[in-house]
């Protein structure tokens, strides 16, 4: 039976239950954090955050803490530490950006390498261990989730303005840095709590790939955030039965699908303009305004 | 409009006591001296680079004074968000934006909305008729990005004027608008003049300056500053400009270009 090959595996699977319970809520948690990553051109903060968790994870391991609480400070000194560059030296936040990314991430293998009974770990550091999700670890997810939800409901007009124009966040007496910071600390909370779930490399996917493709697709931030959050749910639960049946890792198939519906979406939707050109037919200067709207994209992305 | 009732009503929309404004200790102009008064339209002249927009930033509290005293609405800039709209030349990001026209619109009302309240039949009105006096009502529906960049531009305008405030901080906004758009933008900062807001515009159209009350002209210092009729001379656009501009009589701007650069009357 096809259904049994689509239910089967969840329900006869205790520890498939709780992944697909865990890959929902990191849906959900990088759907809302992933819209906003997206709008406003965060991705590469984004990835450098949920490999800057690296060393912390490494060293709380070490020491027996949580990873999460690992994480947690990895992400915050990332953060402190891309604050610090930008604010002491006249590079670009992308030099910054990038120059620690490496370096938190060589300084996580570096502590890795040190000791020796280690090589399991960091391969479920970097990729996860969905399937070895525990009852506490949902908890925590759980909670983050509704904590992550929350603050971005309450901070929705700064963020919407952020996005928009962070000048128009000032004047409107919305201080630009301080939301930014919190929009900051959001990516941070569900890199942490997702890196148990799909791992530190590949965390990152689910932040960018749903987003970006309800980006596509949407006329309305609210929409954009639904949109995310179930395709970012779809994917993992497509992820998990591929895993299943063909037997591959289960957090990599995850993002692999999720990356696929990405591409597929380019490929199904209509060229950039063209719902436009349609409608307005015969007014001319539409393709030139698409045209324009397109290159400021480009220069938005830079 | 609505105008909120809160505040100082008597003193001054802006007042600049040797003010030096400019990006960190980099003065783009110095010592401004100068009094806006309620209901009072001041336009600032000049070519690019000459200072409008610093001036504007530092009103809109978006740059911090370099040195001397600024108040606006007889407070520091940036204390009374609700009554201050101030429209920039660049929307960096808007483009890639899930938003349609009277989703920015109705940014304008995040300033007196806050974080939690829930917005209101009195806000609604605000954005609606905003639109409607930019004619831009039929719209409203419209992604951002399907708009023209004049229907944009009375967009971004008609969001400026939801705000309901008291003094309007306007970089250019006239630049992409066709000649009706453009009346249009004139007849209602009028209107809301002798409502008593205030407005501060930077322009490179003289017709605009010339009916406005007070016109600036700036190049990197003050070269003028009065009663448009005074201050308009051909002399001092001279120097503005670095080119001649003859007043006609029916009292059109004719503009000769000197020296090659891009004067009075251009978008």
């Amino acid at each position: 039976m096809i259904l049994d090959a689509l239910i089967a595996p969840f329900t006869a699977n205790g520890f498939m239950a709780n992944a697909l319970a865990a890959g929902f809520l990191v849906a959900v948690a990088c759907g809302i954090v992933g819209t906003f990553v997206v709008l406003r051109g965060l991705a590469f903060i984004g990835d450098a955050l949920a490999h800057g968790v690296l060393p912390g994870v490494a060293v709380a391991m070490l020491l027996g803490v949580p990873g999460m609480i690992g994480a947690a400070v990895g992400a915050a000194a990332m953060i402190a530490g891309i604050g610090f560059i930008t604010r002491r030296s006249r590079l670009s936040g992308d030099t910054a950006i990038g120059l620690l990314l490496v370096g938190m991430l060589a300084l996580g293998v570096a502590i890795v390498s040190r000791s020796g009974a280690f090589a399991g770990d960091l391969v479920r550091i970097l990729f996860g261990e969905i399937l070895g999700v525990t009852g506490r670890d949902l908890l925590a997810q759980l909670v983050a989730t509704a904590v992550i939800a929350a603050v971005a409901y309450t901070c929705r007009r700064p963020f919407l303005l952020l996005c928009y124009d962070p000048e128009q966040a000032d004047t409107s007496g919305y201080s630009s840095r301080l939301f930014h910071g919190i929009m900051l600390a959001l990516v941070a909370l569900s890199v942490v709590v997702s890196f148990r779930t799909v791992g530190t490399l590949l965390v990152f996917g689910m932040l960018i790939a749903p987003a970006a493709t309800a980006a596509l697709f949407s006329r309305r931030l609210g929409t954009m955030i639904a949109l995310a959050s179930v395709l970012g749910g779809a994917s993992v639960y497509a992820g998990l039965l591929l895993s299943y049946h063909a037997n591959l890792a289960a957090g990599a198939s995850i993002t692999l699908v999720a990356t696929v519906i990405f591409l597929a979406a380019l490929v199904v939707r209509r060229p950039a303009g063209m719902a436009h050109a349609r409608r307005s037919a015969g007014r001319g200067p539409t393709a030139s305004a698409a045209a324009r709207s397109s290159r400021a994209r480009q220069g938005a992305t830079t | 409009m609505t105008r909120t009732l809160d505040g100082p009503r008597g003193g001054p929309a802006v007042e600049a006591r040797s003010l030096s404004v400019g990006y960190g200790a980099n003065v783009v102009v110095a010592d401004l001296d100068f009094t806006l008064g309620r209901g009072r339209i001041l336009s600032l002249v000049g070519a690019n680079g000459s200072g409008k927009t610093t001036l504007l930033r530092t009103l809109a509290s978006l740059l911090a004074p370099v040195s001397g005293e600024v108040r606006v609405l007889g407070a520091t800039p940036g204390s009374s968000p609700t009554r201050v709209a101030y429209l920039g030349q660049f929307h960096p990001a808007g483009f890639i934006l899930p938003l349609r026209a009277i989703d920015v619109v109705r940014m304008a009302r995040f300033a007196s909305l806050g974080l939690l309240s829930r917005s209101s039949r009195e806000d609604e009105r605000a954005v609606e008729r905003a639109m409607e006096v930019m004619r831009v009502a039929d719209l409203g529906d419209e992604p951002l990005d399907a708009l023209s960049g004049g229907q944009r531009q009375r967009v971004f305008i008609a969001q400026a004027l939801a705000r309901g405030g008291d003094l309007l901080l306007l970089d250019e906004p006239a630049a992409n608008l066709d000649r009706g758009a453009r009346e249009t933008y004139r007849g209602v900062v009028r209107d809301l003049a002798s409502a008593g807001c205030s407005a501060v515009v930077a322009t490179h159209d003289l017709d605009e300056a010339a009916a406005s009350h007070q016109a600036m002209l700036l190049a990197r210092r003050v070269v003028a500053f009065g009663s448009p009729g005074e201050v308009l001379t051909p002399e001092a656009l001279l120097s503005t400009f670095g080119a001649t501009v003859h007043p006609r009589s029916d009292g059109v701007l004719v503009v000769d270009h000197g020296h090659g650069c891009a004067p009075g009357g251009m978008p």
